[in-house]
């Protein structure tokens, strides 16, 4: 039967571990558009500059890859809080658009700064990881890694947001950010924390994907847009809905993968996402009223 | 005196390319005019606060397009760059009208103008067979080179008048809407939607109306580009990074005024020119560097643009 055809179950298993990668990609955008309403459009630049640090600490300095892994986690947090005291900080009070607009700035900045200091080459980590073969299908043990580190990391936001002070003081800021500050939370004090989160998630996403990829400057266009368009499908701000997006992206981007070429799966999501927008505006944007 | 300035000014510029005409200054006023003309594009609708990050896409359309039909069906371009102009126009109607009817604003406009520049993007490169994909693609050259009907020349002074006449074209699209009463029914819509429409303005509609005369412009200006450069690629005429460097070229140089896009045309392109003449290959990546820096700060401190900063302090004064 042509449903249970192998190579399209190899590409719908791929497109489930893809989606784990996306879905964790898009988790450190979507908690910071949830509690600063801002787009950090430069996020795939600080994951590309995770990716770098992976592969000077692990390639270069030959650092061992959990403590490297580490490292970078910690770094990419604190630019991720320098990104907020720099840029977004100056700028809560503007309109929307402009802090939209310097991120986009942060992005240009990072990409060249990354051209300048590493070059264009392509680097990658020299680590390849086995490909399991079960069942007639080859599945790759990074995207496996990827996929469970995604679930992992939705678990444990879901628990820090939910079980401790912190994260509900976030959750009441994404809800009233004029009414909190009056309960006793201190406001700018949470901004920080949600930064440096969502910089930490861009960094273990960064450890992943250099499993998978070499990294380049411009590593970061490659997989950003698709990002943002994920947290917009599934509600920006809605860790659910963001998760279910990234599924139904990495599906569409797999089978347009497996029948024509894989830009066509770009287009198929790119355009998917634009019809979505237009056939449920009102349940993708729930929070914009 | 300052009323006649504008013309004496235009007539400088027009006189220019009879008493000088080395060929790499040329070179760069004529990409700086074709760009300004761009940027100018982007900013008729930008001004009002509907940020749109899918002009690359436009861009790229306007250009493949023309290309595409000189070279497949040997249409001159002519006829070819008012098709792409037209395909320009459709496209930012079938995305736009929904964007617009549903209210998606803002952000949400942004992010899905940005998926708009990707699919076009990637369409071109995904249709390598026909288009060159990311190697680029170059419309054939017609018999020796100079043609009228091919839109082919190899003398740097007329396309330099085209070049000049298209920007000052431009400029003079961007004066139309600043007089018309599209302006003041955008103006309120950017300010309060609702209010807007209860005030009797057809939201959808004038948003239409400027969106689709600005992905038009924009288209020509694509297909201007391919025209001259005879060499086209998806990542310099569409594209996210494209539709960013467009916004930020606009905002450097200011959103509100005129003369603020070519001013920011001026700065970015003069910017990368001189640091790679001085520089060479050692300068890759400065120029964005610097670029980045900038729309930071001028986004910060001074979200007039230079231009914009610099006559409302002349005006304060």
């Amino acid at each position: 039967m042509a449903i249970f055809d192998i190579f399209l179950l190899e590409a719908l298993l791929n497109g489930v571990l893809l989606g784990g990668v996306l879905a964790l990609l898009s988790l450190g955008l979507n908690l910071i558009f949830g509690v600063i309403d801002v787009v950090w459009i430069c996020y795939a630049e600080l994951i590309m500059l995770g990716m770098y640090g992976m592969y000077f600490l692990y390639t270069v300095y030959h650092a061992p890859i959990v403590a490297a892994a580490a490292v970078c986690i910690v770094a990419v947090a604190i630019l991720g809080v320098l990104l907020h005291v720099l840029v977004i900080a100056p700028l809560l009070g503007a309109a929307p658009i402009n802090q939209l607009l310097a991120t986009g700035g942060v992005l240009f900045f990072l990409q060249s700064a990354a051209t300048v200091l590493f070059g264009v080459e392509f680097k990658n980590l020299g680590l390849r990881l086995p490909v399991l073969k079960a069942a007639g299908m080859f599945i790759s043990y990074s995207r496996l890694l990827a996929f469970v580190a995604a679930l992992v990391g939705m678990v444990l936001v879901y628990l820090f947001m939910t079980r401790t002070y912190t994260g509900t003081a976030i959750r009441a800021i994404a809800q009233d950010r004029q009414i909190i500050p009056l309960m006793g939370v201190n406001s700018r004090r949470i901004y920080l924390v949600t930064s440096a989160l969502g910089g930490g998630l861009a960094g273990l996403a960064a450890c992943l994907l250099v499993l998978q990829y070499d990294v380049h400057p411009f590593v970061g266009l490659s997989f950003g847009p698709i990002t943002f368009l994920i947290c917009v499908l599934g509600s920006l701000g809605n860790f659910v809905g963001g998760f279910v997006a990234a599924f139904v992206f990495a599906e569409i981007i797999a089978l347009g993968g497996l029948y024509l070429d894989l830009e066509w799966g770009y287009v198929f999501a790119f355009a998917f996402f634009i019809v979505m927008m237009f056939v449920r505006p009102e349940g993708l944007m729930a929070r914009r009223s | 005196m300052t009323r006649y300035l504008p013309w004496l000014g235009g007539l400088a510029l027009i006189g220019l390319p009879f008493v000088y005409t080395a060929p790499y200054p040329m070179h760069i006023l004529i990409i700086i005019l074709i760009w300004s003309f761009a940027y100018t594009s982007w900013s008729v609708m930008g001004r009002f606060g509907l940020v749109s990050l899918g002009h690359g896409g436009f861009m790229g359309i306007g250009a493949y397009a023309t290309a595409l039909a000189w070279n497949y069906w040997h249409i001159s371009p002519w006829i070819g760059a008012p098709m792409a102009l037209l395909a320009g126009a459709l496209l930012a109607v079938v995305v736009a009208y929904p964007c617009f009817r549903f209210r998606i604003i803002g952000h949400y406009f942004a992010l899905v103008t940005l998926a708009l520049s990707g699919i076009v993007l990637q369409v071109i490169t995904a249709t390598r067979d026909y288009t060159g994909g990311s190697l680029g693609y170059t419309p054939e050259r017609y018999q020796s080179g100079s043609s009228f009907y091919a839109l082919q020349f190899t003398g740097k002074t007329t396309w330099y008048l085209i070049a000049l006449g298209v920007w000052a074209a431009g400029l003079y699209v961007w004066h139309r809407v600043d007089r018309s009463m599209l302006r003041y029914a955008l103006e309120a819509i950017s300010e309060d939607e609702d209010g807007a429409a209860a005030a009797g303005v057809h939201v959808t509609l004038e948003k239409l109306k400027i969106t689709v005369l600005s992905a038009a412009m924009t288209a020509l200006a694509g297909a201007l580009y391919c025209q001259y450069q005879m060499f086209i690629s998806p990542d310099t005429v569409s594209g996210i990074a494209v539709s960013l460097q467009m916004v930020f070229a606009v905002v450097v140089g200011g959103i509100y005024v005129p003369l603020g896009p070519t001013v920011g045309a001026v700065i970015t392109i003069l910017l990368a020119e001189v640091l790679r003449v001085s520089f060479g290959t050692r300068a890759v990546g400065w120029d964005n560097l610097v670029y980045g820096i900038l729309l930071v700060i001028f986004i910060i401190f001074l979200p007039k643009g230079i231009l914009g900063s610099l006559l409302a302090l002349r005006r304060a004064s």
